[in-house]
């Protein structure tokens, strides 16, 4: 059963997917940008995949192309499953 | 006037332990690192050396070979690793008999279970046979020639002989190369077991009459190749020389080596040609050894064919005795321990050896290693890697 798509729900999961990907939890914010923690294209494909699991949202490389925060990946998801 | 290939680092992860100086010094001694029938590299923990991304982007096989490549280029080139050449004339071969099979078997997993889906995106880089050197490149900044070699157990040699045929033709001044392997999975076992070509018995004694099959191993041995001159004029600290290559195919089984060894017998001889020396000129054999029947008596044919009686008076040791058949690794892992075997004047034994066989009669190095002995010069030595599919690769060494 998909999980509820609400804000807090998203970040806590983008949150501990981005942790089983490699990046520090102590470095993650909403306002973190991508480049920083060094989340390139290739972790964002596993995180599309996270969270397709979970929220059953679809996230494709176009979708996310000029993503550029966490904060935003976390707005996207919320409004792609509106 | 002609390029030659020395080496100035070396860099391991064995069942003997990760370094190259576990790899010498306790095969040297005698000890085995062979536990319940395989050689697992049980001291190996990637999260040691790699960040949790770096760990999570390459398969078991990558990681070893990066951890063997950190301590050759640290040895070669300096704790920074700083490259003492433009980038794009320093190259990366990187051998593996399989490649990702880890990474493979657990994704065909997850798609049989849950559906394409579940499959990671990063399927096909873990497992593709060229993400070792392509790894090792990127980490080390390589940016000269760089690809994998697949070609089985002889994958490791082949991968050396090119590397040192690249600095030879001058398209390159160092090439990082060597082999890696982690193919001790559930396909894989079961698919040596059924062929028999792995041992029932569990226990890797090459040569010895009551051999029956090898054993299985992981690992990954490393090495910088240089060009002499300019090791030389840099001042690196010079381990060895790879003096020549020989390579052949014996046209003849899918699995099974030809029995007489014709073919492995040409490329042993075309490795000393290319050194320009001669039979009586070899001090050591490190054999491919791997204790199953067939290889170990063609073999051992085959270095009387090719060495003539010089093949009688001179040590000749596996050191699949020790750790197992490292497959695409074992002969860089090999070439290490020759070429440290060589600079210690001592041929490590080949562990467990016992009972001898008809036919089966060199100086297979029981009991305990032995002095190497050729006067006070530099020794030379051949390493041999034969692999299914008939291919046959050889180098000589010198140190």
């Amino acid at each position: 059963m998909a999980t509820d798509v609400t804000t807090d729900n998203v970040e806590k999961v983008i949150f501990d997917g981005l942790v089983e990907l490699g990046t520090e939890r102590d470095e993650l914010s909403r306002e973190a940008t991508l480049e920083d923690l060094d989340v390139d294209s290739l972790d964002l494909v596993e995180l599309a995949q996270i969270v397709e699991d979970e929220f059953g949202v679809e996230l494709r490389g176009d979708d996310v192309k000029d993503v550029k925060t966490v904060g935003q990946v976390i707005d996207l998801v919320v409004e792609k499953a509106g | 006037m002609t390029r030659r290939v020395v080496i100035t680092g070396v860099g391991a992860v064995t069942p003997l332990g990760v370094g190259a100086t576990p790899l010498i010094e306790r095969w040297s001694a005698g000890e085995c690192g062979i536990e319940d029938g395989f050689g697992r590299c049980l001291d190996f923990d990637p999260l040691d050396f790699l960040s949790k991304k770096e760990a999570r982007r390459s398969d078991r096989f990558t990681q070893m070979a990066i951890v063997a490549a950190e301590e050759a280029v640290a040895q070669s080139f300096g704790e920074e690793g700083e490259l003492p050449y433009d980038p794009y004339r320093v190259g990366c071969v990187i051998a593996t008999g399989i490649g990702g099979l880890v990474s493979l078997e657990r994704e065909q997993a997850k798609l049989i279970e849950s559906g394409p889906k579940a499959v990671s995106p990063l399927a096909v880089p873990l497992m593709m046979g060229n993400a070792a050197s392509a790894a090792v490149s990127m980490r080390n900044g390589l940016q000269g020639q760089t690809y994998g070699v697949v070609s089985a157990c002889a994958a490791g040699n082949h991968a050396l002989g090119d590397a040192s045929r690249i600095i030879r033709a001058g398209d390159a001044d160092a090439v990082v190369t060597g082999g890696a392997e982690a193919c001790i999975t559930g396909v894989a076992t079961a698919a040596f077991a059924a062929m028999e070509a792995t041992s029932a018995s569990g226990v890797s004694r090459p040569f010895d009459a009551r051999r029956d099959g090898f054993v299985m191993g992981e690992g990954a041995g490393v090495l910088v190749l240089e060009e002499k001159g300019a090791a030389e004029a840099r001042g690196a600290q010079i381990l060895g020389e790879l003096l020549g290559y020989g390579a052949t195919a014996d046209a003849f089984h899918l699995t099974a080596p030809q029995p007489e060894g014709t073919a492995a017998a040409k490329a042993i001889s075309l490795a000393l040609a290319d050194a320009d020396l001669a039979a009586v000129d070899v001090d050591y054999v490190n054999a491919h050894g791997t204790s199953t029947p067939l290889n170990d008596r063609s073999e051992t044919i085959a270095l009387k064919a090719a060495l003539g009686e010089r093949a009688a008076d001179i040590p000749v040791s596996s050191t699949k005795s020790a750790i197992g058949h490292l497959l695409g690794a074992a002969g860089a892992v090999e070439a290490i321990a020759t070429v440290e075997a060589l600079r210690r004047r001592t041929a490590p034994p080949t562990v467990g050896w016992e009972e001898a066989e008809e036919g089966l009669d060199l100086d297979y190095v029981p009991g305990s290693a032995k002095p190497i002995e050729n006067g006070d010069g530099p020794l030379v030595a051949i390493s041999n890697s034969f692999g299914f599919g008939g291919h046959n690769a050889v180098i000589c060494l010198a140190a």
